[in-house]
């Protein structure tokens, strides 16, 4: 081997990445399909999880001009879901929340009930929140109860919500708006409904005049 | 290289190095950064240790072949090429098998690719040595490895979540001492775990030293 010579590193160099480059290519072949079905069978599983008695769902999507079409691979927009009983009836609704945490954004998929006009229950799909502090937020039961029917009315025009979703003060809940935040991790609690609060103003609006259609579109 | 006589037995040290005499996190004090960030769980650990025991035999593996034809100038580069195409290989096949763990090593699956475990591997025993040899020593160092945030993960788990593996240990009156799964736990567990090890080792000392004077009175 003549060692250092430039013509040696370039060719040593050269044949390692090309290496490199068809390992990883062919590892991203490979994986695809199974993390992308991951990705689907998550949501899929939350959404059902948390829209209480549906068995199936229905992607839709407001697109950028309001209208609310059914989803497909390439049109972009704001994700909602609604889940259907084994009968087809309209059992609610669920769409995503985001909002920024103690370290890093904190997101959510909640369900929105039509008939009580009231979030009924969420779920944390991505949070990077302080282990053992900002993830009580998925198992605190006390804060977990907040969301079982927590007020999403719309005001009398039905442009936003009739009273924003905010979090108090830990134990000092008083109106069925607000949030009762755990104590030792406000900011995680303030997160999550802030999230709702952001994505429920501006999706039911353009959601809830459209319930008809709907209920008319079967999973 | 040719200078360096190469040894080619593999003895049960070659294996056993990484656990105990050259253990890397608790002897060697290399990769510290996934040491004290990934260790808030037992799961958590054993998740990082497995994808570093692969990266390690895997990129073990491919210098050890490559080891006549690196030239030394361009050495460092071709191992970090090799390190990060296992480490992307290791972030795409847990993304596609479990979400859960995925989510939870965040970005430290990417990091390994600078984990000094491997780099010094790669320059002190595969680029030395054959590839079987080097495969066994690099297996031993993750075990190694494995064990050692294990170590770390297991107690901070029990500690500061009053579980281990997710299964709840304690009653429902358990106040958990959050300070053990924040940053500031995982120094507080390593230094303890260090003084054990140092208190091991000097006790042994001592006595060896004993039975020594006692020999030289005689």
């Amino acid at each position: 081997m003549s060692g250092n010579t430039s013509t040696s590193m370039i060719v040593t160099l050269g044949f390692v990445t090309a290496l490199s480059g068809f390992l990883i290519v062919t590892a991203y072949q490979t994986t695809k399909p199974a993390i992308e079905e991951n990705k689907r069978l998550r949501i899929q599983q939350t959404v059902l999880e948390v829209i209480k008695g549906a068995t199936a769902y229905k992607p839709f999507v407001i697109t950028a001009n309001g209208d609310l079409l059914e989803a497909t691979p390439d049109l972009k927009g704001t994700n909602v879901y609604a889940g259907y009983d084994a009968q087809g009836k309209l059992m609610g609704l669920a769409a995503e929340g985001r909002a920024q945490g103690y370290s890093g954004s904190v997101e959510t998929i909640y369900a929105y009930s039509p008939a009580c006009e009231c979030i009924t229950g969420v779920k944390v799909i991505k949070q990077t929140e302080t282990p053992g502090l900002g993830d009580k937020v998925i198992t605190n039961k006390d804060f977990v109860a907040n969301f079982e029917k927590l007020d999403a009315k719309l005001d009398a025009a039905g442009k936003a919500l009739a009273n924003a979703i905010v979090t108090v003060k830990h134990g000092s809940k008083k109106n069925p708006w607000e949030v009762d935040a755990i104590s030792g991790a406000t900011i995680s609690s303030r997160a999550i409904a802030k999230g709702l609060n952001g994505s429920a103003q501006e999706v039911l609006p353009k959601v809830v005049p459209l319930l008809s259609t709907i209920e008319g579109a079967k999973p | 290289m040719s200078l360096i006589k190469q040894d080619d037995t593999i003895t049960v040290d070659t294996f056993m190095e990484g656990i105990w005499r050259e253990n890397p996190v608790f002897v060697m004090m290399l990769g510290m950064c996934p040491t004290l960030a990934v260790t808030t769980s037992a799961i958590n650990a054993l998740g990082m240790g497995a994808a570093t025991t692969f990266v390690l035999i895997a990129s073990s593996l491919l210098v050890s072949l490559f080891r006549n034809l690196i030239p030394a100038g361009v050495r460092i580069a071709t191992y970090i090429v090799i390190i990060a195409t296992f480490v992307t290989l290791v972030d795409y096949i847990m993304q596609a098998y479990s979400q859960a763990l995925y989510a939870a090593m965040g970005a430290f699956i990417q990091l390994i690719v600078v984990n000094c475990i491997i780099l010094g591997r790669a320059e002190a025993c595969a680029s030395r040595n054959k590839p079987l040899k080097s495969m066994v020593n690099a297996a031993g160092m993750g075990l190694g490895f494995t064990l050692a945030l294990l170590c770390l993960g297991g107690v901070r788990e029990i500690l500061g979540n009053g579980s281990l593996f997710g299964l709840p240990l304690f009653g429902e009156h358990f106040q958990p001492w959050v300070i053990m799964v924040l940053p500031a736990g995982g120094f507080l567990v390593l230094a303890g775990w260090l003084i054990l090890f140092e208190w091991l080792k000097l006790r042994k000392q001592g006595r060896s030293q004993q039975v020594g004077g006692a020999v030289h009175e005689h």
